[in-house]
């Protein structure tokens, strides 16, 4: 019975992790520039990844296996957040400008000086 | 760190044998849970290999405030469930977001202030902004950061400088 329980929930954490997944790949295609495109593959990393491995943990029966699924969720939620920041500060330093929606831009938004130029 | 890095300011956690003692429990803990062997020569190899490994950080003047962050660990991991869920949030909207037929976005660069002072609380602020999909942290600079949101509501969130202040306190714990 637990174990029937065990295993909705894992494939419950699975199946959502899978559609964070699939709608990150999608936000990559779908937005317009570089910089929204990161918040997308963030989905990927985080909710993704995490949800994944939180149904896989439920299938463990081996204590070791369930402490390696758990360092591989340290360890990305270390890695992730460095590579997002390293790809989004190299393409400010070469220069590359933000994609704006129409309309009034947010107050602070730091290039909308440029624009008026 | 001799002479570079310690722009932040030298943590009041600065204790070498405390952060050594830290690092090599957590050294040995990965040892033992990675193997899950308990047999006397593999116990006896780990054990050479955790002095082994201390030994070289040591030379290499790698344990310090920020190889092996101690003194912040249990604040660190009070913080913990409030960012996943402020993660967990974020990830419902901007999925939201992306799958609305409108596409409603409107991404903006901004600067926000920083109140942390040592380098490895601003670390974990840019780190927390970047790991909560809607903000991306892009640059930062003594006292400021420079941040991508995705719309104004990110931006607005980071602006009000919760996440901010919850850093600092993790940091002030040291």
């Amino acid at each position: 019975m637990i174990e029937l329980a065990l295993d909705i929930l894992s494939w419950f954490f699975l199946l959502a992790g899978s559609a964070f997944v699939l709608i990150g790949a999608f936000g990559m295609w779908r937005l317009p520039d570089f910089y929204s495109r990161l918040h997308p593959a963030g989905l990927t990393d985080t909710m993704g990844a995490g949800l994944v491995l939180l149904g896989l943990l439920l299938q463990v029966d081996d204590f070791t296996v369930g402490v390696k699924l758990a360092i591989i969720a340290v360890f990305l939620l270390v890695t992730s957040p460095t590579t997002g920041h390293a790809t989004a500060r190299a393409a400010l330093a070469s220069g590359l400008r933000i994609w704006q929606a129409p309309g009034k831009p947010h107050a602070a938004n730091a290039e909308r000086k440029d624009d008026d130029e | 760190m001799n002479g570079h890095g310690n722009e932040g300011g030298q943590s009041p956690g600065y204790r070498p044998i405390i952060h050594g003692i830290g690092l090599g429990l957590v050294l040995a803990a990965c040892w033992l849970l990675l193997s899950g062997y308990f047999q006397f020569l593999l116990l006896a190899l780990g054990a050479a290999s955790v002095v082994f490994c201390l030994w070289i950080a040591m030379r290499m003047d790698l344990i310090d405030h920020e190889g092996a962050p101690v003194h912040i660990t249990w604040a660190a991991l009070r913080y913990l469930p409030w960012l996943l869920w402020e993660i967990v949030k974020a990830n419902i909207d901007v999925a939201r977001r992306v799958i609305h037929p409108n596409l409603p976005i409107a991404p903006s660069l901004f600067d926000a202030p920083v109140s942390q002072q040592t380098d490895l609380g601003q670390a974990l602020y840019a780190n927390s902004i970047t790991l909560t999909p809607g903000t991306v942290s892009v640059d930062l600079g003594p006292g400021v950061i420079r941040v991508h949101a995705l719309h104004d509501g990110a931006a607005d969130g980071v602006l009000e400088g919760e996440m901010d202040k919850r850093v600092s306190a993790v940091e002030g714990q040291g």
